[in-house]
């Protein structure tokens, strides 16, 4: 990251956008939850079965912090380029909710187990540094099923303390992030770091949990709470934005106030006041003492992969990849594990291009993962293009008909007959068109250029697309 | 009273399920009022099994104070809110109780949620002082106190969060220890101040004590203040105090002291200084400040650890549902008793924004003046003795509608909890027929020489030799 691009960068742009966001992680690559021996497979399982005296918060449990995810927590901070603390500090944090069962959540407060760190994005105006303020951890609460809908209208409300006590990490960035677009960017850029740490299975519901701070010109700021997804960050951001904007027009005031996305209907609706705010009344938590973690930093530091801009760097220089490639192939772990496993085998830049610029595409259009096609599969497709067998033509049809039907390049190639036609056919190809359509020979004579792409028409229909455009272009031009 | 070897005996000539029931038959019989549970089912059961436990409590009946967790019997902390809670787990203490054989016999009573001095507070009634009715035995450990000193039982498990156990063991006339703060695990003990305090023993002599605190003792790694190592204190059950230094802090002979009490400790030192120890007056200058600091910090941290109780998974349930903002206080206006929810009240405002630096984050800086004073007195002194209570027990209802004139009575127990250090209180005289207590404070992690001091006192004394007449 280039520090300049930080201080060209306006402070506030023309409609003074400026959000922060609150990402609520999930640290469920751990086998216990963060204060009981509880195990966290409980995706597949009944709700309550996953829970002791300690989860259930039952009179006269204790807590036993999870020394595993103090290092996990460590690890992301220094991924994030934080500085760690000496101590891990806990603190209550007192507010009564049902899901809450001990009236209290146990948290971080001052002294967060990481501070002062950052990632870089793709921001509107080249690359910028989005600074994070802090991550700290803590624990979840249990999960509410309001019976007939929203809370408002169900009659009874179901808790399932399963979700009680696994830990969370909370990562806060400054008000840095301009645009609904970049907030999209951080989470996405945030989530494939997590993904390179192995400390978050991401596709877990409620892994990753948003709330957004926004406020325009320098006015006051809502909190948009409850956003799931990075695409539904995108759409409250968007929204918060419209409406603030009308706001301020019609010669309103935005006043501080938390609000509530409503995913189904795309809104954020008011949730309560800054005067309603709660008092939180934080106080150390005594039954947890500080574990010294200045010793472990080091040692975890050393534990600490490739990172996707310390990859991406690398795609560049090792395999000659261009920057947009290298920056799509490490934009998520799967696919960068998936090209290097390719490109040790195959020509890496060739394989670049068609993993970088039509695999991804027709996964994305088909809203699947990269597992879905097979490395030996890429392999297979790239020596054919590489030996100049088929046509790229051909090449993007051999992934379409794998991924919809399945099968591999030589099975598809072979079933359609895409293997590239010989030089004789073609060259006979070529001879008929022209003997068969002497109006075209004619008009391209007389200076029609047009009249070569009706002959190449021609003689691919003769040869069943399997000839190299290129080559019929150049054949034809020669013989008339 | 009854003694742990004198049961033992009486476990070997007859059995343990004829001494529990004998002494289920005494408890029932109780004109004291001291316990809220009786496990008429489970002890018998367990006495039968603990025939083959080697343990050295085979046999012999405890009653447990009723904010320690039991598994299968009900656990109410005295309070309407926790009616019917039966607790689906033993505490550390309780397991540490069954591996070594002895036998619950009950659910003794307290102060509601272990806040107060009197066991007055208590939603089942108080307990009754069994050297005379019209007084209070003390607390909050008060039924834990009463029903060794009625002979009820021979050992009690009490809780000490700012005097609990030694109040009511000086009041009633027998043995309690407030140990180190991290010596016996908490791991199901109901909190009220979880910074403060401590499950003690209680006995009707220091050996039987010591035995039970031995057993009770010890690292668990569910309790992340426990700390680590075993240790043998009967080793300390010896009869010599010959160069020991004993300080006596100025400080707790101060207003509102009574005469017969500060003669008796006085006397104690003497005696003491006569079999061998010396004596030095010591300041603990903040000593003042302990009471206001103890207060504000114990309701804060009561105010979050009673937060919990909402009747939504265990405990009271109202007749009808309201939203869930109506329920909690519903339940929580009808389920708490009065100092309970003056306490959460007081806890919540000193935590409170634009409060807590005035109130909670100020009591924290008193605290560490305090335990600099224990680490200064403790320097050229062992222990440190001091009138546990500054009078004999007061009578029923003297106070309880005064809660200042109440807490004033804490006035020389809270300081320990405070500092964290070991305090033991045992019997020394008497005034107008009621126990004097002795209160034997030490250095962090040191229970030995406080035992040791304690047990040289009895060994040459006949206090603990008279009892109360129950019959
Ligand atoms: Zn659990």
């Amino acid at each position: 990251m280039r520090e300049e691009s930080l201080k060209l960068r306006p402070y506030l742009d023309e409609v003074g956008v400026m959000i922060g966001l609150e990402i609520h992680v999930q640290l469920n690559k751990l086998n216990t939850k963060i204060f009981c021996g509880c195990p966290l497979d409980y995706h597949d399982d009944g709700p309550n079965t996953h829970t002791c005296p300690v989860c259930l918060g039952l009179p006269g449990s204790l807590p036993v912090i999870n020394r595993k995810a103090v290092e996990y927590s460590i690890k992301v901070g220094l991924a994030l380029g934080c500085s760690i603390e000496e101590h891990t500090q806990f603190y209550r944090k007192n507010y009564y909710y049902p899901d809450l069962p001990k009236g209290f959540q146990i948290t971080q407060y001052d002294y967060p187990i990481a501070s002062k760190g950052y990632i870089n994005i793709e921001g509107e105006d080249g690359e910028v540094r989005i600074r994070i303020n802090r991550a700290h951890m803590e624990e979840d609460p249990g999960r509410l099923l309001h019976e007939g809908g929203s809370i408002e209208r169900s009659k009874y409300t179901l808790i399932d303390y399963n979700r009680s006590g696994v830990a969370l990490l909370e990562i806060v960035t400054e008000p840095d992030i301009r645009s609904p677009k970049e907030a999209r960017r951080f989470l996405d850029k945030l989530r494939n770091i997590l993904e390179y740490l192995d400390v978050v299975d991401t596709t877990l519901e409620g892994s990753m949990r948003v709330d957004a701070n926004i406020s325009l010109s320098g006015g006051s700021r809502s909190e948009v709470k409850n956003i799931s997804s990075h695409k539904g960050a995108e759409r409250a951001l968007l929204f918060e934005i419209v409406r603030q904007k009308n706001l301020l027009r019609r010669g309103g005031k935005v006043v501080q106030e938390t609000r509530h996305f409503d995913e189904a209907r795309g809104v954020t609706v008011s949730l309560r006041t800054k005067e309603e705010a709660h008092d939180y009344r934080y106080f150390p938590e005594a039954d947890l003492v500080p574990l010294k973690v200045a010793d472990l930093a080091p040692g975890i530091a050393k534990t600490l992969p490739e990172l996707p801009d310390a990859r991406r760097q690398r795609f560049i220089s090792q395999y000659g990849v261009t920057d947009d490639h290298a920056k799509s192939l490490t934009s998520e772990k799967q696919v960068a594990d998936f090209y290097e496993q390719v490109a040790t085998e195959v020509d890496p830049k060739l394989a670049a291009v068609w993993i970088a610029d039509v695999l991804k595409g027709e996964l994305n259009y088909r809203n699947l993962g990269i597992d879905a096609f097979a490395g030996a599969n890429m392999v297979q497709l790239v020596k054919l293009l590489a030996w100049d067998k088929i046509t790229e033509q051909s090449g993007v049809e051999v992934i379409r008909t794998i991924l919809d039907e399945g099968g591999t390049p030589d099975d598809v190639v072979a079933a359609k007959g895409l293997l590239k036609a010989g030089g004789d056919l073609v060259t006979a190809a070529v001879e008929e068109a022209i003997t068969e359509n002497p109006q075209a020979v004619e008009d391209y004579r007389s200076g029609k250029q047009e009249a070569v792409n009706f002959l190449m028409g021609q003689v691919m229909k003769k040869t069943k697309g399997r000839a190299d455009a290129k080559e019929v272009r150049e054949m034809i031009i020669q013989r008339v | 009273m009854i003694t742990v070897s004198q049961t033992l005996e009486n476990v070997r000539d007859s059995s343990a399920k004829e001494v529990v029931s004998q002494c289920i038959e005494r408890i029932e019989a109780s004109k004291f009022n001291t316990f809220i549970t009786v496990a008429k089912e489970s002890a018998p059961e367990a006495a039968k099994k603990s025939k083959n436990i080697k343990g050295s409590l085979a046999g012999v009946p405890i009653a447990i104070k009723d904010n320690i967790s039991t598994k299968g019997i009900r656990t109410t902390c005295a309070s309407g809110i926790l009616g019917g809670y039966v607790p689906p787990y033993d505490a550390h203490v309780i397991e540490r109780l069954k591996e070594a054989g002895a036998v619950i016999v009950g659910k003794v009573n307290m102060d509601e949620f272990a806040m107060g001095t009197s066991t007055e507070t208590s939603h089942y009634g108080p307990t009754l002082n069994p050297w005379d009715i019209k007084r209070v035995p003390g607390g909050s450990s008060g039924g834990s106190a009463a029903t060794v000193a009625a002979g009820e039982v021979p050992l009690a498990l009490g809780s000490d969060t700012g005097g609990s156990v030694r109040c009511p063991a000086s009041f009633c006339g027998v043995v309690g220890l407030k140990p180190t703060y991290g010596v016996i695990s908490r791991y199901g003990l109901i909190s009220y101040a979880n910074s403060l305090e401590q499950i003690g023993p209680i006995a009707s002599n220091v050996a039987d004590m010591t035995h039970l605190f031995n057993v009770v003792a010890g690292h668990d790694p569910r309790d992340s203040t426990s700390v680590p190592g075993e240790k043998d204190y009967t080793n300390a059950l010896v009869d010599d105090v010959e160069g020991l230094t004993i300080g006596v802090p100025k400080e707790y002979f101060g207003e509102g002291i009574d005469q017969a009490v500060e003669k008796s400790v006085r006397d104690s030192v003497h005696r003491l200084e006569d079999l061998g120890a010396s004596w030095q007056e010591v300041e603990m200058p903040h000593t003042k400040y302990a009471l206001a600091a103890y207060y504000v910090i114990a309701m804060s941290e009561a105010s979050s650890n009673l937060a919990r109780f909402d009747g939504m998974r265990y405990g009271l349930r109202l007749e009808k549902d309201h939203d869930w903002h109506t329920t909690y206080s519903e339940i929580r206006s009808q389920g708490f008793g009065e100092e309970v929810k003056r306490r959460i009240l007081l806890g919540t405002y000193a935590l409170s924004a634009g409060y807590m630096d005035k109130y909670y984050l100020k009591a924290l800086k008193v605290r560490t003046l305090i335990k600099q004073d224990f680490e200064r007195a403790l320097k050229s002194t062992d222990v440190l003795i001091a009138p546990t209570m500054p009078t004999p027990a007061f009578k029923l209802g003297e106070k309880i509608s005064d809660p200042l004139t109440l807490y004033m009575a804490d006035v020389n127990t809270v300081p320990v909890n405070l500092s964290g250090v070991p305090s033991v209180s045992l019997p020394c005289g008497f005034s107008n027929g009621l126990p004097i207590g002795l209160q034997i404070m030490g250095k962090h992690f040191d229970e030995e020489t406080i035992i040791r001091t304690a047990y040289t006192f009895e060994q040459n004394t006949e206090f603990h030799t008279k009892a109360p007449e129950v019959a």
